[in-house]
């Protein structure tokens, strides 16, 4: 018994994608397929790889010096000469400091899920795959992280450890740790009992070849596409947690503290003060879309 | 199923302990000493040594949280640092406040979720369950402290006829039920309520889904009941899953309204948090970080029971 929810519509999908044991070539083919023929998602895909691309290549498209700021241009309007999507309230141009945002925003907030799936997915191998008391353990712990609604967390977190963007990739790992370790361990637990492993076991297989070459295999792909489909949320808890003022510091481009620094200025210059969230908002979208289409390519029952 | 109630209630203890160390370890996981609010820093070695008693700071942590723990169960969160008033009296004055906003966004996300979701789930594959689930989706995806400002932007800003900021008139902390307040209501709620919105839908929509795919709604169409006789059924079945996703997302708002109170400057629990995280008001943090925790697991609990007396599968579970 546990007192956190139930798995949720996309938990359960993980943990489906890894009730029929699959990985053949024919699998991944089909799975290539589906996703080329589903438009949504290929655009999503090219969206995100643009928003990508922009922020790593910022200092080559971006016209000006993100830090750069002007008395005069303060709060120029979108269009202004010089400044097509105006100017923020130092007068630092608008496009490029939304180009280097991107930066520091994809950081903070896929970073944590990265570092989430390797430390949740461990530890969801490990309860999965030994079961009994090591499972009760790492389970009842994870327990209690659910008891906190995550936004609560992640800024009790950051909250306590202060400003910073180490301080807000680490809250945002804790937050990420737990529902990855749950899915992890779910679908372990149901890939162990599959016949193949016993039967690997049966023919005198040690315990780390088995997780190797039969569960890791099966396991690693649904918990991949789980993982992905929090980067959405991770993208706006991290920005939000820097509009509170906690995540990344002035004068450093980030989408969540430009809307901060901003939001004093929304009587003056409204629209140029809204332009950080359009950018969180159009990437959280692509990513979501992404990994929902990923996730229907990848589910074996359509 | 009352072996499962019980069972599930006693489950509250270890993990209501568990929350209580976790509220603890962070607050003292913090850099700095947690004197350094009250104490200025040219204060003579002697008295901070006696401040370090006083607060018990001098004994180990173990202690230190035992004692902690020991006034918590009888209701004493301590003393705010930087208001000078019990962190019980604040939490008495926001969490109501608070409450008030969730409740309204829950409530709002729900109708709109549930109509959007069982009219996706009817007419799946049709335009407009292609709809009902763009609108959903783009509710889980928007930053909502961002919605918030557009909406104060386009409402308080360019058409000026919402308030944008506070909770009544002349910085009200008191909730009242007349006009001005509910007009100050409007624009966060609506705010708070966009992600539960879109979660709901996918729910309902799933669940509908699913429903209409059993034999048991075929046998009843077989058996020449009219449509609405049939929905009847399937709101029915579709009425456990929805509740509990509706309950904890009351949990989630409750716990993660402090950006969206941030942006509207609400008076409740994240105007709390957030005053607490940068005047470095440690019981301040550690009481409401504990009460708003606890709200969620006792949330958890009642959806967990009621879900069990409405469907009996899951004390099975």
């Amino acid at each position: 018994m546990t007192t956190a929810p139930a798995l949720d519509s996309k938990q359960q999908a993980a943990v489906d994608a890894a009730q029929v044991a699959v990985q053949s070539r024919g699998y991944w083919t089909t799975v290539g397929g589906r996703i080329r023929d589903d438009k949504v998602t290929m655009v999503c895909g090219f969206v995100v790889l643009l928003i990508v691309f922009s922020a790593v290549f910022a200092d080559l498209i971006a016209l000006a010096d993100p830090y750069k700021a002007s008395m005069l241009k303060r709060l120029a309007e979108i269009g202004a000469p010089g400044y097509p999507l105006g100017a923020d309230e130092m007068g630092r141009d608008m496009m490029t400091r939304l180009l280097y945002g991107g930066r520091l925003s994809l950081f903070m907030g896929i970073s944590p899920i990265v570092i989430a799936f390797v430390i949740g997915g461990t530890l969801g191998l490990v309860a999965g795959f030994l079961g009994g008391r090591v499972n009760m353990a790492i389970m009842r712990v994870m327990d209690v992280f659910y008891a906190f609604p995550s936004v609560l967390l992640a800024v009790a977190i950051s909250g306590a450890l202060g400003a910073g963007i180490g301080n807000a990739i680490v809250s945002l790992t804790l937050v990420f740790i737990p529902p990855i370790t749950r899915v992890t361990e779910s679908v372990t637990t149901q890939v162990r009992s599959l016949d193949y492993v016993e039967a690997a076991r049966a023919s005198g297989a040690r315990s780390l070849t088995i997780i190797r070459v039969h569960i890791l295999s099966n396991v690693l792909g649904p918990v991949f596409i789980y993982a992905t489909s929090l980067i959405s949320v991770s993208i706006i808890l991290a920005s939000g947690l820097s509009f509170l003022g906690l995540g990344t510091e002035p004068p450093e481009p980030e989408w969540g503290l430009m809307l901060n620094t901003l939001r004093q200025s929304i009587y003056v210059n409204p629209w140029v003060a809204a332009l950080p969230g359009v950018m969180i908002f159009f990437t959280s979208l692509s990513f979501n879309l992404l990994s929902d289409g990923l996730r229907s390519a990848m589910d074996v029952r359509l | 199923m009352l072996n499962y109630i019980i069972r599930r209630v006693l489950y509250v203890i270890p993990i209501g302990l568990g929350v209580t160390v976790l509220v603890f370890a962070l607050v003292h996981m913090s850099p700095g000493d947690p004197l350094s609010a009250v104490v200025p820093p040219d204060a003579p070695e002697e008295m901070v040594q006696d401040l370090r008693k006083a607060y018990g700071f001098d004994k180990p942590l173990p202690v230190q949280y035992v004692t902690w723990l020991g006034r918590v169960l009888v209701g004493d969160l301590g003393v705010s640092v930087a208001r000078g008033r019990e962190v019980v009296e604040e939490l008495r004055i926001a969490v109501p406040n608070t409450f008030i906003l969730a409740a309204g966004g829950t409530l709002l996300g729900f109708t709109l979720g549930a109509i959007l979701g069982g009219i996706a789930g009817f007419f799946q594959g049709r335009w407009i369950d292609k709809l009902a689930t763009s609108i959903a989706i783009t509710g889980v995806s928007v930053p909502h402290y961002w919605l918030g400002l557009v909406l104060v932007i386009v409402f308080s800003v360019e058409m000026n006829v919402l308030p944008s900021i506070g909770m009544g008139p002349g910085g009200s902390t008191a909730w009242e039920w007349d006009a001005e307040h509910m007009r100050h209501l409007v624009l966060p709620v609506i705010t708070l309520a966009v992600i539960p919105m879109g979660l709901i839908t996918r729910t309902v929509r799933a669940t509908v889904a699913e429903i209409l795919n059993q034999e048991f709604v075929q046998a009843l169409h077989a058996k020449g009941l009219f449509q609405r006789q049939v929905l009847v059924h399937i709101v029915r079945n579709a009425a456990p899953t929805t509740l509990a996703v509706m309950g904890l997302q009351l949990g989630y708002l409750l716990g993660g309204s402090i950006l969206v109170e941030t942006v509207f400057q609400w008076p409740g629990t994240g105007s709390l948090l957030n005053s607490a995280i940068f005047e470095r008001d440690l019981p301040l943090l550690q009481g409401t970080i504990l009460v708003l925790a606890m709200f969620f697991v006792l949330l958890n609990l009642i959806v967990d029971i009621l879900q069990s007396a409405i469907d009996p599968r899951m004390s099975r579970r």
